[in-house]
C-alpha cells in the first residue's frame, strides 16, 4: 500500500469516526447548527440584498443621461425653461439636449408615490398610460382599465391603461406612470415651455466635467449632476442602509462568538475523556486535530451552505420579505418585485472567512491543549 | 517477538515544585521477564497505576529510564511515544474506557485508524478477536448494554487489535466474579502462549497466586518491597 493511499484511509476513518461523534452528541451540534445557520443566513442576506440593490441601481443609472442640468430658485429645484436647453445646445462635446418632464404623484389609494414621466418619444397616447407591473399589482389593474387622478386643479383626469411594462427592469420600472405631454402638463399645472430638468449626452465620458463647468458658466442659475455623482449617491445610500441592519447583526455575531468559544473552550469532560482515550490508545496529537477539524469543518461548511442557500432563497426568491422593510424603505411598491440574482464572488468569500475560519480557529485552539497533555488523566 | 522491558531508577512526582508535590513512584529498578506474565501487587495508592502509565508511554518518569529491548523510550517525542501506545503497548484500563455511543466492533478497531489499514482486513481482525475472546456475538452491540466481563473482553480485543508486544491490565479482575477472573486468567494464559509480555496490577490473591504469573512485584509507597517469583520458589 503505498503512504498515499494509507493516509488517505486514515483520513477516511477519521471522517467517519467525527460523523459517528457528530451524531452521538446529535441535540448538542444540531443547536450550534440552527443558530449558526441563521447567523450565516442573517449576514449572507443583508450582503446578497445590498449588492442586487446596487447592481439594479447600476442598470437603472446606466440608461440615466450622462448629465441632469436642474434650476435652483432660492436654493430649492424648480423647473428648467426651454431657452435653457437651446443655450446649452452650443457647448462642445454635448451631443443631445432634451427637457425631460417628470414627477411624483401621491396615490392615498395604495399609500405610494407613483413616479409619472413623460417618455423621451413622447409615444404614449393622450388619455393612456402606460404603467410598471408593481403599480398594476397594487390596484389591480389590467390592460384596457382606467387610472384616476385629481389634478392640481382638483379635477379627475381618467387614464386608459394602454399597456404594462415588462417585470425584468423592476426597480426601474416597477412604479412608473407614463403619460403623454399634454396629460402631464394638464395634470400639474405645467405650463407650455417648461421642463423639470434637463438631460446631456456626452459621447466623452472625460470631458463630463468640463462640459459640468460650461454648464454653471453658461446657466449660473443652474446645477449640473452628474451620472457618477448619482451612483456614488446610491451606493451610499445602500452602504448606509446596510450598515444599519448589520449593525444590530455585529450584535448577533458576536453572541455566536461567545456561543462557540464557550463550547469550544469549554471541550466537556466527555470530550476530554474521549480525547485522553483516543490518544492512550495510539492516536497522534494530529490524529485528534484531524478528527476534530474535520468536526469543526463539517458544522460550519454545512451552516454555510445552509445559510447562503436559505438567504438567496429569501432575497431572490422571497424577495426578502425581512430585510426589504428597511432595505428600501422608500417606496411601498418595491417590495412586489424580484431582484435579479447578483452575487459577488469576493463577498462570498469575506462571509466564508468571516464565519467559517473563527469557528475552526474557537474549536481547534482547546483541543490542541487537550491533545498535547499526557493521556495518564484517563486512567484515574 | 517477545519484547523486554527494563526500569531504571525510576521515579514519579506529581505537581513537582508545588507544595502538594508527591513523589508516587520513588526509584524503581525492575526488569519484565519477556515473554512471561508479571504482576504489580500493592496497597490501594502505592502507585501500581502510576507505573503502568509509565511503562505503557502514557506519562513520562520525572527521573530515570524505562527502556523497550535496550532502546530508552522515556525521553522519546510525542509522536514515536503515541506510535509505541499504538502497536508495541497495549493497554486494558480499569475502567475499561470504552468509548460510548459506539458499538463493540468499533471501539475495537479505534487504535487501527490512524494506521489507515483497508476496512475490510480491519473489520476481519477485529471481529476474529471478538470470537476468541468469546464476545463476537456482541460485536454490533453498543458498549453501553456490555456486562463487566464482556466490556472487559472489548477492552482486551481494543489492547489487542495491532497486534502488541507487551500488554497491560490494570486491575483486570476488580469487577469480575470468580468465575469471570478464572477466564481472564485463560485469556492471559493464551497471549503468554502466543510469547506476549505481560504486565498486570492487582490486589487479587487470585491473580497472585495464578499458575499462569511468572512473577509478582509488590510496591509500597512507591518503592518496591519484594520481588518473588512464584517459580523459583516452588521449586525451593
Ligand atoms: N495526577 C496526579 N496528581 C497527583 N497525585 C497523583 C496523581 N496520580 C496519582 N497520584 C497519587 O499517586 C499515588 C499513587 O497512585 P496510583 O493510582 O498509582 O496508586 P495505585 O497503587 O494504582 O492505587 P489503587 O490500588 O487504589 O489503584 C496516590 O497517592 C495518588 O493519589
Ligand atoms: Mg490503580
Amino acid at each position: 500500500m503505498t503512504e498515499l493511499r494509507r493516509t488517505l484511509a486514515r483520513q477516511r476513518y477519521l471522517l467517519d469516526y467525527t460523523v459517528a461523534s457528530m451524531s452521538r452528541r446529535r441535540t448538542r451540534n444540531l443547536g450550534l447548527l440552527l443558530v449558526y445557520v441563521g447567523m450565516v443566513f442573517l449576514l449572507a442576506s443583508v450582503l446578497f440584498y445590498s449588492s442586487a440593490l446596487k447592481h439594479e441601481a447600476g442598470l437603472l443609472l446606466a440608461e440615466a443621461p450622462d448629465i441632469v442640468v436642474q434650476r435652483m430658485v432660492a436654493g430649492r429645484h424648480a423647473l428648467i425653461p426651454a431657452q435653457h436647453a437651446e443655450s446649452l445646445r452650443g457647448i462642445r462635446g454635448v451631443r443631445v439636449v432634451e427637457g425631460r418632464l417628470w414627477g411624483y404623484h401621491y396615490d392615498p389609494a395604495v399609500r405610494a408615490n407613483y413616479t409619472l414621466l413623460v417618455p423621451p418619444a413622447d409615444d404614449v397616447e393622450p388619455g393612456t398610460a402606460v404603467i410598471g407591473p408593481a403599480l398594476a399589482r397594487a390596484r389591480g389593474a389590467g390592460i384596457g382599465d382606467v387610472l384616476s387622478f385629481r389634478g392640481q386643479d382638483g379635477t379627475l383626469h381618467p387614464f386608459r391603461i394602454a399597456a404594462i411594462l415588462p417585470q425584468e427592469s423592476a426597480l426601474a420600472s416597477a412604479d412608473l406612470f407614463l403619460v403623454a405631454e399634454s396629460d402631464f402638463r394638464a395634470l400639474f399645472g405645467i405650463p407650455e415651455g417648461q421642463y423639470t430638468d434637463i438631460a446631456l449626452q456626452i459621447p466623452n465620458p472625460r470631458e463630463e466635467r468640463t462640459v459640468a463647468e460650461k454648464v454653471l458658466e453658461a446657466l449660473p442659475d443652474s446645477r449640473p449632476i452628474l451620472r457618477a455623482e448619482m451612483l456614488r449617491t446610491y451606493d451610499a445610500v445602500f452602504d448606509w442602509r446596510s450598515a444599519l441592519v448589520l449593525l444590530p447583526l455585529s450584535g448577533a455575531l458576536l453572541a455566536f462568538a461567545i456561543l462557540a468559544w464557550e463550547k469550544a473552550s469549554g471541550l466537556s469532560a466527555d470530550e476530554r475523556r474521549e480525547i485522553g482515550i483516543l490518544k492512550a490508545v495510539g492516536w497522534e496529537t494530529g490524529d485528534i486535530l484531524s478528527m476534530k477539524f474535520w468536526e469543526g469543518g463539517l458544522l460550519s461548511l454545512l451552516a454555510f451552505l445552509f445559510g447562503t442557500a436559505a438567504a438567496y432563497w429569501h432575497v431572490f426568491g422571497l424577495s426578502a420579505p425581512l430585510l426589504a422593510p428597511v432595505m428600501q424603505g422608500w417606496s411601498v411598491l418595491y417590495p412586489d418585485f424580484r431582484l435579479t440574482p447578483a452575487i459577488d464572488a469576493t463577498q462570498l468569500l469575506a462571509l466564508f472567512c468571516l464565519t467559517v475560519l473563527p469557528y475552526l480557529a474557537a474549536t481547534l485552539v482547546p483541543v490542541w491543549r487537550a491533545a498535547v497533555t499526557d493521556p495518564d488523566e484517563v486512567m484515574r | 517477538m517477545t519484547a523486554r522491558v527494563e526500569l531504571v531508577g525510576v521515579r514519579k512526582i506529581f505537581n513537582e515544585g508545588q507544595p502538594n508535590a508527591f513523589r508516587a513512584i520513588d526509584g524503581v529498578d525492575l526488569s519484565l521477564p519477556a515473554g512471561g506474565v508479571t504482576v504489580l501487587a500493592g496497597p490501594s495508592g502505592s502507585g501500581k497505576t502510576t507505573l503502568l502509565t509509565l511503562i505503557g508511554c502514557l506519562a513520562r518518569p520525572t527521573e530515570g529510564r524505562v527502556r523497550l529491548d535496550g532502546r530508552d523510550i522515556s525521553g522519546l517525542p510525542e509522536p514515536f511515544l503515541a506510535a509505541l501506545r499504538r502497536q508495541t503497548f497495549g493497554f486494558v484500563f480499569q475502567r475499561f474506557n470504552l468509548i460510548r455511543g459506539l458499538t463493540v466492533l468499533e471501539n475495537v478497531m479505534l487504535p487501527a485508524y490512524p494506521l489507515g489499514t483497508p476496512h475490510r482486513a480491519l473489520t476481519r481482525r477485529a471481529g476474529a478477536l471478538l470470537q476468541r475472546l468469546g464476545v463476537g456475538h456482541r460485536a454490533g452491540a453498543p458498549v453501553e448494554s456490555l456486562s463487566g466481563g464482556e466490556a472487559q473482553r472489548t477492552a482486551i480485543a481494543r489492547a489487542l487489535i495491532n497486534d502488541p508486544t507487551v500488554l497491560i491490565a490494570d486491575e483486570p479482575t476488580a469487577n469480575l466474579d470468580t468465575a469471570l477472573s478464572l477466564a481472564f486468567l485463560e485469556i492471559v494464559s493464551g497471549l503468554r502462549a502466543e510469547g506476549r509480555t505481560l504486565l498486570l496490577s492487582s490486589h487479587d490473591p487470585l491473580v497472585r497466586e495464578a499458575s499462569v504469573v511468572d512473577r509478582v512485584a509488590e510496591l509500597r509507597d512507591g518503592r518496591l518491597v519484594a520481588d518473588r517469583d512464584p517459580l523459583a520458589e516452588s521449586a525451593q
